[in-house]
């Protein structure tokens, strides 16, 4: 009886002491549920590849042969002397300068211009944020049409008089041409972002500076940039970030021509990987993409500090 | 647990889930294998008499499963079937393109053919001409069946012709004029009349193997026949391409680039292409005829290109995609395949075997074009590694699509380019 009464105590004693399935661990393990999905889907569809293409590049994969060889870092010294490669990145950082230079500063003054209680707004509203829903390859086809030597846009510059270039032949006039196209569709995205923004600005504010005497130009550099500057932050990411991943449009537009002008870093890649058979190599400059759009986004992110209004 | 343990088990748990969707069955034991064809024509017709040879062939194959033809748009078709083979998602049978052939051939993706070739009954083997399966072999081995071997011809707008006030081709090569001087100067009578002149379809200044119609007159070649020296700097390669920079931009006997024009829907006065091409212009309202290709300074040639029917050595069905590969080109399909696609037998290629299946086309057309080019042609430019180097070509000839070009400067910088690439 006694011994019974014992072997009770100590278990009871052990269940309160150190019971597994504690209300904390219990929370952590539903929680744990909870993110599984999205963990799992993470890591196959994200981290792994990520994984797989950083082992690729460690090889010479030759997909009509069936070999997959390991050959350490040789993929890497071939791209230190890659004599493409340079031009490759030159391009790659005139079209993303380009790109991002035009884009985010179309998108704000078409922010600050339908910012504005005005009959029409909400019609050119949607006629500026329309291309963004259009399907990439249909507006980009629709532009190669245009952009041709006797397509649309000579046509109108020739109605005014004006011999216009053959845009897409040109190394200067194709790159313009993809970068505008580029801006173009995707500009309504980063200008809904600046409005929203705008809108959030205290009128208050203005109306404070106004008393003490700003001009228009002090009270948008004193009062809107520094507001909206978390949103400036947002968009320059995503549109960087963007930028490097452009790819149909060169696809459809140029092929990467004329010369190499518009060969951008992932058309690079994804005509070594698919259409040369290099695979190890495609997967190595895979991985120089994926530093410089980690070191980019890095960079900007650190930076944020030094003009991000509410960051310091 | 801890839980980057539990994570991990997570993370292993789904790997495993999708690696076992695999599966590990044998053919044997799954039953009828299906087999997949991947080819770069999406026309009905073609794909109809397919599907009709295929259906004959499962006749006495109960064992086949179904036979699919899969269409892959011509422009990525080889981008496509090399994704496919890296992704595991492989075909049993494919089309390959001329301009890929060396790379497939040299890298064993493919199953030889000769043995299963030689051994199906009433095959014929010997039938097929050494000019159209040389592409295809090496070390004395078949790796692919010439499936096509279309030869270059020009067709002809007969009206837009007559109207810019010129004498047809027709009529040139009757009085053994057919020049490439008169062609380029009836192009640019067209030219002015407010039509185009003369289109190299496909070309589009950026797909530069076409002009091997144009530059085969002079006797010029891209690299020379072992494939180890640029042919690009050659005095024949220059006076050439001098002479296509005249006709585009001082006659403007051609297209300039950028410029879209189709000739199958009578905007142009002639097209450089193949003739299975003929099929465009059932129901056109234009006067038209098919000419061979003009003579140049070194006399009468032709340019072929190919395309060949090939086993994926890796396929899990590859014995029996060779043994439908045997039947879909036997003597007697290779017939009604000769409607479309001109055969490699030397015994089909005779004006008959050739008018029965083309009536689009005249005996004499056939004989000029098909039976006398297939003769005396040169296959298309094909390299191994071509498709980094016709990237390579393309990027450097691009500069000699200006009015002002230095035709010598680009040819020189395209041997400089890829003489490294080519070199033994």
């Amino acid at each position: 009886m006694t011994l019974t009464r014992t072997r009770e105590t100590t278990a009871t004693h052990r269940a309160v002491v150190s019971p597994y399935w504690t209300f904390r661990r219990r929370d952590n393990l539903v929680g744990y549920l909870f993110i599984a999905p999205q963990l799992v889907g993470s890591v196959l569809f994200v981290l792994l590849p990520l994984g797989l293409v950083l082992w690729y590049s460690l090889h010479e994969w030759n997909v009509l042969a069936g070999t997959f060889q390991f050959t350490g870092g040789d993929n890497y010294t071939k791209l230190l002397n890659d004599p493409k490669l340079g031009e490759v990145l030159g391009g790659t950082a005139m079209f993303s300068v380009g790109l991002v230079v035009l884009n985010l500063s179309l998108a704000l003054v078409l922010a600050i211009l339908l910012n504005q209680r005005l009959r029409g707004t909400t019609f050119f509203r949607t006629l500026f944020f329309s291309p963004v829903v259009v399907s990439l390859v249909a507006w980009t086809i629709v532009w190669r049409f245009l952009l041709q030597a006797d397509g649309g846009v000579n046509g109108l510059l020739g109605a005014v008089g004006v011999d216009g270039p053959n845009w897409l032949r040109g190394e200067t006039t194709a790159m313009v041409s993809v970068v505008v196209v580029q801006v173009l569709k995707n500009v309504g995205l980063n200008m809904v972002l600046f409005l929203a923004a705008l809108q959030g600005v205290p009128s208050q504010l203005h109306e404070a500076a106004r008393v003490d005497g700003a001009g228009v130009w002090t009270r948008f550099v004193r009062i809107t940039v520094p507001l909206i500057s978390p949103t400036i932050l947002l968009t320059s990411i995503i549109t960087v970030v963007g930028s490097l991943q452009v790819f149909a449009q060169i696809a459809v537009l140029t092929q990467g021509g004329p010369g190499l002008s518009t060969t951008v870093l992932i058309y690079y890649l994804y005509q070594q990987a698919f259409q040369f058979h290099h695979f190890g190599y495609g997967a190595t400059l895979s991985a120089l993409l994926f530093a410089i759009v980690a070191a980019l986004t890095f960079a900007q992110w650190r930076m944020r500090r030094k003009w991000v209004f509410h960051e310091s | 647990m801890k839980p980057t343990r539990t994570l991990a088990a997570l993370a292993m748990a789904a790997l495993l889930t999708v690696t076992a969707c695999g599966g590990g069955q044998t053919p044997a034991e799954q039953g009828p294998q299906p087999l997949r064809m991947t080819i770069w024509t999406s026309n009905e017709a073609h794909l109809k008499l397919f599907n009709e040879i295929a259906a004959e062939y499962k006749k006495t194959h109960p064992d086949v499963g179904a036979i699919t033809f899969d269409s892959i748009p011509f422009e990525s078709y080889t981008t496509t079937l090399t994704t496919q083979i890296a992704g595991g998602n492989a075909p049993d049978l494919a089309w390959v393109l001329e301009n890929s052939a060396p790379d497939f051939v040299s890298s064993g993706a493919l199953a030889p053919l000769k043995g299963e070739l030689g051994k199906a009954q009433g095959y014929e083997l010997a039938d097929l001409t050494p000019a159209a399966t040389k592409l295809w072999e090496q070390d004395g081995e078949l790796y692919a069946y010439p499936f096509s071997t279309s030869p270059f011809g020009i067709f002809v707008n007969d009206d837009l012709v007559k109207k810019a006030g010129q004498k047809t081709p027709r009529e040139l090569i009757e009085a053994g004029e057919w020049t490439w001087d008169n062609a380029v100067a009836m192009n640019a009578a067209v030219a002015k009349e407010g039509k185009a002149g003369l289109i190299v379809r496909d070309f589009d200044y950026k797909s530069w193997d076409n002009l091997a119609s144009i530059w085969g007159g002079w006797g010029a070649r891209a690299w020379s026949e072992d494939g180890k020296t640029c042919g690009f700097n050659s005095p024949e390669m220059l006076e050439a391409m001098t002479f296509l920079h005249k006709a585009i931009f001082v006659d403007k006997a051609l297209p300039g680039p950028g410029t879209t024009v189709d000739f199958f829907a009578g905007d142009a006065a002639m097209t450089i292409t193949q003739i299975s091409r003929a099929s465009l212009l059932d129901g056109a309202k234009f006067g038209w005829d098919l000419v061979p290709l003009p003579a140049g300074p070194k006399g009468d040639y032709a340019v072929i290109g190919q395309a060949g029917l090939g086993a994926l050595k890796k396929s899990p069905n590859a014995a029996q995609a060779i043994d439908f590969l045997a039947f879909f080109t036997n003597p007697a399909n290779s017939a009604k395949l000769a409607a479309y696609f001109p055969p490699p037998r030397a015994s089909q290629l005779t004006t008959e075997t050739l008018a029965k299946s083309n009536p689009l086309l005249k005996p004499e057309q056939l004989k000029e074009v098909v039976i006398d080019g297939i003769a005396k042609a040169v296959v298309k430019p094909s390299h191994i590694g071509q498709a980094e180097l016709s990237q390579t070509v393309r990027a450097e000839l691009d500069p000699l699509w200006k009015a002002d070009a230095d035709v010598k400067a680009v040819l020189d910088g395209v041997c400089a380019k890829i003489q490294p690439m080519i070199g033994a």
